[in-house]
């Protein structure tokens, strides 16, 4: 970092401190707004066993930089036509696997697979070297402009207007396609506009803080969430709160820290997780030794 | 072309290579495990750059960091079956996975930032040849490694196939008749983990996924028998193995890696439209 800063005891004058940034702020704020689009985004994700077409739809902003680099084109270009691409092919490799569910991870491997090999043939053919590429997928997080924390907040006010508008519908045929599609629900349609969608919040905020940081906001957070309650708003709530604190948390350790923010944030997303998953193991433990030790409920032999 | 040497060398081990991922890769999609292959491969990154930081040989921090991972999903994954969106219901697997290797490659970049202030510079150029391999680059002694542990796995994976094939269609069954099913998970998830190892190696760690699923997916859409399959499959990816390394020798603007999983992507289109 700039100056040489050191951890003290006044929690208010470390914050203020961090806060004294200017790129700090915008990190923060950045971070934020991806968090809870991330996080919104994501919740959905897990609750439809998605999770390998994201990290897929992920990817794509590999051959995305590397063929923008190529017809010289600006980055942002090649992730949006490839995470459309993706999400596209995805779903129609979906739609010819109805009938058996290992295959469809096989179609998503395929899609994944090709789209690597264009990223190495677009990298041979660019010649040079892409720089960004370890940016790319890491992330700096600390030379974001104001324009950019602009921009991920109109596409992430614009992907949850998306979602909000779909969010009905979409949590019916997430939750049982069979008896929504029955209903008159295009659950198909949902599921490509949904990968689509997912694929364009990917790509927009992969290139202002890096894909793993982006991936590790949609899976954690919302897998924590999940195995608390299964009550939707509450779930929602707590994928977004402990989205943020992760953030916050992860960006605040990096700056008096010389490793990157990524580890941070990832390591404290991955550290609540476990903390929830011990939690609710411990409980339901409690429970299950209550009931041994306890009276057999009237009826209960049945059960 | 033969009278090259380099050529040869990546004949050799590409073949045995393509061999395992072609074996291995029949389960892997029969038991819908592509994504636990995937992060198998990512996590090779970590390994090595780990091994690196450590001062250790980075060949065996990849092996270590990939079947430890491979035994870690075996034992964690209860399948995709566990009640989904109830509280405390166990994650499905393909959650779990990614859980973990975004820890893992989030570690990754620990090691990075350890092993480029440790060391002096070079840590790009270490990931990069730990994450993309490099087939045309492959010394003898190497080559000639390689093709030996990817021949292994082969073999052990074919004594285990009848009784992992039977874990695989009918667990409860399975269990019933005394097949140590869970214990064969584990193993098979670790011992894909020694092939991704491998594999990283020659064609790298990105470019694993296309020969290990690919082949494998068209050869169930082509035939359900598992004798055929596992026997088409292993085909399939050594075609697209050896047409790869043709094509790329014939192309010099074309990178091997896009051209074996361009063969291996093709030959799963082809299949599909067949079928």
């Amino acid at each position: 970092m700039s100056t040489n800063p050191h951890l003290t005891w006044n929690v208010v004058h470390d914050v203020s401190e961090v806060l004294e940034y200017h790129f700090m702020v915008n990190a923060l704020l950045a971070g934020s707004v991806v968090a809870v689009m991330a996080g919104v985004l994501g919740w959905l994700m897990v609750l439809r066993r998605e999770t390998f077409a994201g990290h897929t739809l992920s990817m794509m902003a590999f051959p995305g930089a590397s063929g923008a680099a190529l017809i010289g084109v600006g980055a942002a270009w090649g992730y949006f036509v490839f995470c459309v691409a993706g999400g596209l092919a995805i779903g129609r490799s979906a739609q010819g696997a109805k009938r058996s569910r290992s295959d469809q991870p096989a179609g998503i491997a395929a899609v994944q697979a090709a789209a690597l090999g264009l990223g190495f043939l677009f990298v041979s053919l660019y010649g040079g070297v892409l720089g960004d590429l370890e940016n790319l997928l890491f992330g700096t997080f600390l030379g974001i402009s104001n324009g950019q924390v602009l921009v991920l907040v109109v596409l992430a006010a614009a992907s949850l207007a998306v979602l909000a508008a779909l969010a009905r519908p979409l949590l019916f045929a997430s939750v049982d396609a069979d008896v929504a599609s029955a209903r008159g629900v295009p659950v198909r349609a949902l599921g490509v506009v949904f990968l689509v969608l997912l694929g364009l919040a990917v790509a927009a905020t992969s290139q202002v803080t890096g894909v793993l940081l982006v991936f590790a906001l949609l899976v954690m957070p919302a897998a924590s969430a999940q195995a608390l309650t299964a009550r939707v708003g509450l779930s929602l709530a707590l994928t977004v709160a402990i989205g943020l604190a992760v953030v916050w948390l992860g960006l605040g350790i990096a700056y008096f820290s010389i490793y990157p923010a990524g580890f941070f944030v990832t390591s404290t997303a991955f550290a609540v997780y476990v903390v929830v998953r011990v939690g609710v193991w411990v409980k339901g433990a409690s429970r299950r030794g209550q009931r041994l030790s306890g009276q057999p409920p009237a009826g209960g032999v049945i059960a | 072309m033969l009278s090259q040497e380099f050529m040869r060398n990546a004949l050799l081990a590409g073949t045995f290579v393509a061999l395992a991922c072609g074996v291995v890769g029949w389960f892997v999609v029969l038991r819908g495990q592509v994504f636990a292959g995937d992060a198998l491969s990512h996590v090779a990154f970590p390994g090595a750059l780990a091994a690196a930081a450590a001062g250790i040989d980075e060949r065996a921090g990849l092996f270590a960091a990939t079947v430890a991972v491979g035994a870690g999903i075996g034992a964690l994954g209860r399948g995709a079956d566990s009640a989904a969106g109830k509280a405390g219901a166990v994650p499905a697997e393909d959650t779990a996975i990614g859980i973990l290797f975004t820890f893992i490659l989030g570690l990754g970049v620990f090691f990075l930032a350890l092993f480029s202030t440790s060391s002096a510079g070079g840590s790009g150029i270490q990931a990069a040849h730990t994450l993309f391999g490099s087939i045309f680059g492959l010394g003898a002694v190497q080559a000639r490694l390689a093709a030996v542990i990817a021949a292994l796995a082969t073999g052990l994976m074919l004594v285990i196939a009848r009784p992992l094939l039977f874990a695989s269609i009918v667990p409860d069954v399975a269990a019933a008749r005394g097949v140590p099913v869970r214990l064969l998970g584990i193993g098979f998830v670790a011992l894909l983990g020694v092939v991704a190892a491998e594999a990283t190696q020659t064609v790298g760690a990105l470019l694993l996924l296309g020969l290990l699923s690919a082949p494998a997916a068209a050869a169930h859409r082509l035939t359900s028998s598992p004798v055929a399959g596992i026997a088409l499959a292993a085909l399939l990816a050594v075609v697209a193995m050896w047409g790869g390394l043709a094509l790329a020798y014939a192309v010099p603007s074309l990178p091997p890696g896009t051209a074996i999983v361009g063969i291996a992507v093709a030959t799963y289109c082809v299949s599909t439209i067949v079928e």
